[in-house]
């Protein structure tokens, strides 16, 4: 019987992996941006699994926003890259290091 | 129920296969796709607990829109991904350990404690006549039609912002003016010289 | 008599006004008649007052003029104590005053800050009123910085001569040092009485007496004792007493008619004044009365003998005011107060006196003040000559002169105090000090006499061909001074110590009173006099006066040798016992050096350094350590957050 713990431990799994993503490619900020897709699925997983345990479509909302807002960031922030890419011919981590201290 | 059971296990071994794949892939194409992999997955995923609105619109938006924007940026910026990808074994080792002790902390935490707080956590079968769509439309549309609103300003903010980015004015470009246009006058235009007539040579 | 009592301070204040604002304007004809019309004003009604006093039996009046603040039930007013003392020092001052304004005229005649003097003189006599005749101790206050201002002013009133700039700024911090003190006194009687009222604070005194003060840890002092001691220390400074003396000999780099009025007659004698209408707090503390004798009579004696070695002619009498205040200083330490004020008046009039005197020498040698190139004037100047000899006489006591009376029988009160029986060394350092205090008196008084009056002329020819006597101006305040310093014993005497004159006005403790144990055997002036020759005050005057004779008349070549034989003990005297070095290299420049020390190192070092830059280098250096976790990587932010998240949970699911 599949119960709210499975879908818990989905997203958990899901969210380990996502992170493990960021630290292993830390260098390539599409895949950042990626790994961060794959963290809001995470979450979202999250919020629909409680959303059908409470019976509250209250979570559902939640998971709403969140795509959209989620929509909105990957947009703006392809578009910070190609600004990026279009300026430094690079969108190696390594090479941005203008804010050190 | 079963049968659910068995599709569970399935869609999520190839969840988790696919966002491996995400992290992995030596192609950055092959991310993305195995991105949109994950994405299916997860749709079906959510089908299964009923929330099916939300699952057709991870397909249309993610899969439809943001999966085509992340290649069709990977596929402009032509980014030399061998560089990129060279080092991506040096922190393994830390991935590792993050990603064990966090793992462990919320296996115990999913599984021990939910165990020690004694509830079920059987989904309850939804009542009858349940509308999915219906329902998440009433309330988004009743109780948070503001939110709503805004979620469609932020949307709209994200469009100006990305154009803002990445429109560039190159040097050259020969451009209309609509309104000067229209608002032209003759004598801008032409200039009417009175001369006197000349004699015929 | 309010209406008189106001007349009186403010005569002299518009004269002053009037004289110092409009100087240029009126001229100088009208300068110093208007102020000598204000000061004249002043006098004729302290004389009324005065008149009222002793032969109408008018009471004392204690009068609130204006209250000038409120604050927590403590009342800050001007207004008048006008009773027997103040009355008499009210005469006193207004008549020297007077005097002093009238020579003036004669003395400054050719100085071009002729108005500008006038103006200061006037304020003087009205600051001076003002202490003279408040009734509070706010009041007391302002007359007692405000005659120091003026004798500021005025030492230093040929503001172009090095000297006198040094000296009036001298006068004005050693006034501070006592002032300080007196600050501090007055704060304590309002802490302890919430008054500034005279009457109201005497009402209170035996509260104050009972109480005791810990200033340092351990130790309990009467408060009343510390009082009195630190009203006594603004004593000190303006009275000049031991060791803040050192202002006076040099004040008179001023005018001499200044060093007359100022810094001979009134202004000096305030601390003493001070003590005594404080008598009702000092007749509680033995120990305060006991401070108040041995300075007094270290003063007496000490800055007597230098009198003996001084060349100017003004240091020679100033050196003898020091000396005159120290025995006025004993005699109020012997409860003696009656005596103390006494001398005082007398003082006044022959101190101020032999000022004019020394002036008008001063004025017919042409400004040459060094009684070494004098001599044998006493041919050319017969007036300044004779009112010199009574001047001189009156300041050693000769019998039937004012100073006699007063000096003889300050001595008296001094031999017969209660400090005989309480306090053995106390009163033989006092008794001791007063009694060879006579014979330096006499020595050091007719040493300048014969030196300025008697002997060869030793002045060059230049001066001697102008040498003649001064104007009428000079020499009418000489004789007009003269009068009283002669006979005002004889009618005095008896009436001021003996007859009860202060009345309510000076309280005395019954077991010190020995005043009232000398009226015992008080048979008249007369009988005063006669029996002059039987006490050793008489020949110890008369010792001096021999030996002043016998070393600068008869043998001048004499005083050399002794100065060469007693090296040692001539550079003593003739450095001020090294209180000059004391005070200008020891304290002045220890507190400069302190001054550069705290500027140089705590200063520029600690706060500048340390506490400021530091700070600020601190935060620059540690913000430099921590600038280095900001590597600029966007994964070492995502990196802080992942682990800070894991460590968080770990945190939530193991620990808590």
């Amino acid at each position: 019987m599949i119960g709210l713990q499975h879908y818990l431990t989905l997203s958990a799994m899901l969210f380990v992996l996502s992170i493990a993503g960021i630290i292993i490619n830390r260098r390539n900020l599409i895949l950042l941006l990626m790994c961060i897709e794959l963290m809001l699925l995470a979450v979202n997983f999250n919020f629909i699994a409680f959303s059908r345990y409470l019976g509250d479509t209250l979570g559902q909302v939640f998971v709403f926003f969140i795509l959209t807002v989620a929509a909105a960031e990957a947009a703006i922030g392809l578009a910070i890259l190609v600004v990026l890419f279009r300026n430094r011919r690079s969108i190696n981590v390594q090479e941005l290091n203008t804010m050190k201290g | 129920m079963l049968f659910q059971s068995i599709l569970f296990y399935v869609f999520s071994a190839v969840l988790l296969g696919a966002a491996l794949g995400v992290v992995f892939a030596r192609n950055m194409v092959h991310s993305v796709m195995f991105l949109v992999l994950t994405f299916f997955q997860s749709a079906m995923l959510w089908l299964l607990i009923e929330a099916e609105f939300l699952a057709i619109v991870l397909v249309l938006v993610y899969v439809g829109a943001v999966m085509v924007l992340f290649l069709f940026v990977i596929m402009m910026l032509e980014v030399n991904v061998e560089a990129v990808k060279r080092s991506l074994v040096r922190y393994a080792p830390l991935a590792a350990v993050i990603s064990i002790i966090m793992a462990v902390q919320l296996v115990q935490l999913i599984w021990v404690r939910g165990a020690e707080a004694g509830a079920s956590f059987a989904f309850a079968p939804t009542p009858e006549g349940y509308d999915n769509t219906k329902a998440l439309g009433a309330v988004l549309y009743k109780e948070h039609v503001y939110a709503f609103e805004i979620a469609a300003v932020i949307l709209l903010l994200a469009i100006v912002a990305a154009i803002t980015l990445t429109m560039r004015r190159r040097p050259g470009l020969k451009v209309q003016d609509i309104s000067k246009q229209v608002s032209v006058r003759a004598k801008d235009r032409i200039r009417v010289v009175k001369m006197d007539s000349e004699k015929r040579s | 008599m309010y209406s008189y009592y106001l007349a009186i301070v403010l005569a002299p204040l518009a004269a002053a006004i009037v004289a110092g604002l409009f100087g240029k304007q009126i001229g100088r004809t009208a300068a110093h008649s208007v102020t000598i019309l204000g000061v004249g004003i002043a006098t004729a009604l302290s004389a009324l007052v005065l008149y009222r006093f002793v032969w109408g039996g008018a009471e004392s009046e204690n009068i609130s003029v204006y209250t000038w603040a409120v604050t927590d039930g403590l009342r800050m007013e001007v207004g008048f104590l006008v009773d027997r003392l103040t009355a008499l020092m009210m005469t006193v001052v207004t008549f020297v005053s007077l005097m002093v304004h009238v020579y003036t005229i004669g003395y400054m005649h050719d100085d071009p800050g002729y108005q500008r003097f006038f103006s200061y003189i006037s304020l003087f006599t009205f600051a001076m009123l003002m202490l003279v005749m408040s009734n509070n101790f706010l009041q007391l206050f302002f007359g007692w910085e405000a005659v120091g201002l003026v004798s500021y002013l005025l030492i230093g009133f040929w503001f172009k001569r090095e000297t006198a700039i040094f000296a009036n700024l001298k006068a004005f911090l050693v006034n501070r040092v006592g002032d300080f003190g007196f600050i501090l006194g007055i704060a304590g009687i309002v802490l302890y009485t919430n008054s500034l009222d005279y009457a109201e604070v005497f009402s209170q005194a035996d509260a104050i007496a009972a109480q005791s003060v810990s200033v340092l840890p351990g130790t309990a002092w009467n408060a009343m004792t510390l009082i009195c001691i630190l009203l006594f220390i603004g004593a000190m400074g303006k009275s000049a007493q031991a060791p803040l003396h050192v202002w006076l000999p040099d004040s008179m780099e001023g005018p001499t008619p200044i060093s007359a009025l100022i810094h001979a007659a009134t202004m000096v004698t305030a601390g003493i004044f001070m003590v005594a209408r404080m008598s009702p707090l000092y007749e509680l503390s033995v120990h305060a009365l006991g401070t108040v004798m041995i300075i007094g009579a270290i003063t007496a004696f000490f800055m007597g003998l230098l009198g003996i070695v001084q060349n100017d002619i003004k240091r020679v009498v100033a050196y003898s005011t020091l000396s005159q205040l120290g025995y006025m200083t004993v005699a109020l330490g012997a409860s003696a107060y009656g005596a103390a004020i006494f001398h005082l008046m007398t003082h006044a009039f022959f101190k101020a006196l032999l000022f004019l005197a020394a002036g008008s020498v001063i004025i017919a040698m042409h400004h040459e003040q060094d009684i070494r190139k004098m001599g044998g004037i006493r041919k050319y100047m017969p007036i300044t000559y004779w009112t010199s000899l009574i001047g001189s006489l009156a300041l050693i006591g000769f019998p039937g002169t004012a100073g006699f009376f007063s000096k003889d029988l300050l001595i008296e009160a001094v031999a017969d105090s209660h400090w005989a029986e309480t306090d053995a060394l106390v009163y033989w350092i006092a008794y001791l000090s007063v009694l060879l205090g006579v014979f330096v008196t006499a020595l050091y008084s007719f040493r300048m006499f014969f030196l300025v009056f008697h002997g060869e002329e030793r002045m060059d020819a230049e001066t001697k061909s102008h040498l003649h006597e001064t104007p009428w101006v000079v020499t009418v305040p000489l004789i007009l001074l003269a009068i009283p310093s002669a006979v005002i014993g004889w009618v005095t005497v008896g009436p001021v110590l003996f007859d009860g004159y202060f009345g309510e006005a000076i309280v005395v403790d019954h077991a010190h009173d020995v005043l009232a144990h000398l009226g015992e055997h008080w048979h008249g002036a007369l009988s005063l006099v006669t029996h002059a020759p039987m006490t050793p005050v008489f020949w110890l005057a008369a010792a001096g006066v021999l030996v002043a004779w016998f070393l600068y008349l008869k043998r001048p070549e004499l005083p050399g040798k002794i100065r060469e034989r007693f090296q040692w003990a001539y550079n003593l005297l003739d450095r001020k016992y090294y209180f000059d070095d004391l005070w200008i290299r020891g304290f002045a420049g220890g507190g400069r050096k302190l001054g550069a020390f705290l500027w140089k190192k705590g200063d520029e070092v600690v706060i500048d350094g340390v506490l400021v830059n530091g700070t600020a280098n601190t935060v620059g250096r540690l913000a430099g350590v921590m600038r280095q976790i900001q590597t600029g990587y966007l994964y070492t932010y995502a990196f802080a957050m992942i682990i800070g998240l894991t460590a968080f949970l770990g945190w939530l699911i193991w620990l808590k």
